[in-house]
């Protein structure tokens, strides 16, 4: 990308955007899997999961985050990292629900 | 709804709309998604902090609810976050006017409300004790 054309530096903001985003994922991770290994089993099966959506996410956004390969916009990348935080969130609520019994 | 969920896996059917847009356009849209998505991020990750740091709390299960409230609510904003990326996305190609959105005042009403509850249920228990 060269500096003339784009004085915004609107690619650089999108890539450190994803990056931003990624550090979050790995927070989040980091607490579902805190939080999964205090759930027996269940808990053991969803902090792993976690682990491997959060990785996928990292593979998918990578290029993204670090201007590797064609610049690009959009996709199914997006549609793709918003289910992966639904899921987080989802195997979330099933862990609290199941420590109330 | 299926069809739109359908429209989000399909970047050939919104290429197909309009013009292709000024890419700083698409660029300046997928960071209002990212923030989005963080924002959404920053839900899940404290309600699963609520889920294991929140000391017992007054009302029995207060803080389960607490917990599930914020994880859904966060995955609501993620989901959300997707169909108004492809909606504006859209609205941007065919030169229309962005699409306006209760959402971000709805949010906002639901975690002001959610923070007034908490500072009653910390109140109650201070009293409780004191």
């Amino acid at each position: 990308m060269s500096a003339g054309r784009d004085p915004g530096l609107q690619p650089e903001r999108t890539r450190l955007a994803w990056r931003r985003s990624m550090l979050a994922w790995t927070v989040v991770t980091a607490l579902a899997v805190r939080l999964g290994s205090t759930g027996g089993t269940v808990g053991a099966l969803s902090a792993g999961v976690a682990v491997l959506v959060w990785g996928a996410a990292l593979v998918l956004c990578w290029p993204r985050a670090t201007g590797t390969g064609p610049a690009r916009t959009g996709g199914r990348t997006l549609p793709l990292v918003a289910l992966g935080a639904l899921g987080l969130a989802l195997s979330g609520v099933l862990l609290v629900i199941r420590g109330l019994w | 709804m299926w069809e739109a969920i359908r429209r989000w896996f399909d970047p050939a059917d919104l290429r197909s709309v309009g013009e292709p847009p000024d890419y700083r356009f698409s660029l300046a849209n997928e960071r209002t998604f990212l923030a989005w998505l963080r924002t959404g991020l920053a839900l899940v990750g404290g309600g699963l902090a609520a889920a294991q740091f929140l000391p017992p709390l007054p009302m029995s299960h207060l803080r389960e609810v607490i917990a599930v409230a914020l994880l859904l609510l966060g995955g609501i904003v993620a989901i959300r976050a997707v169909d108004h990326w492809a909606r504006t996305e859209r609205a941007i190609r065919l030169g229309q006017e962005l699409p306006a959105s209760r959402f971000p005042a709805l949010l906002a009403l639901a975690v002001g409300a959610g923070a007034v509850l908490l500072v009653i249920a910390v109140l109650v228990r201070a009293i409780g004790e004191g």
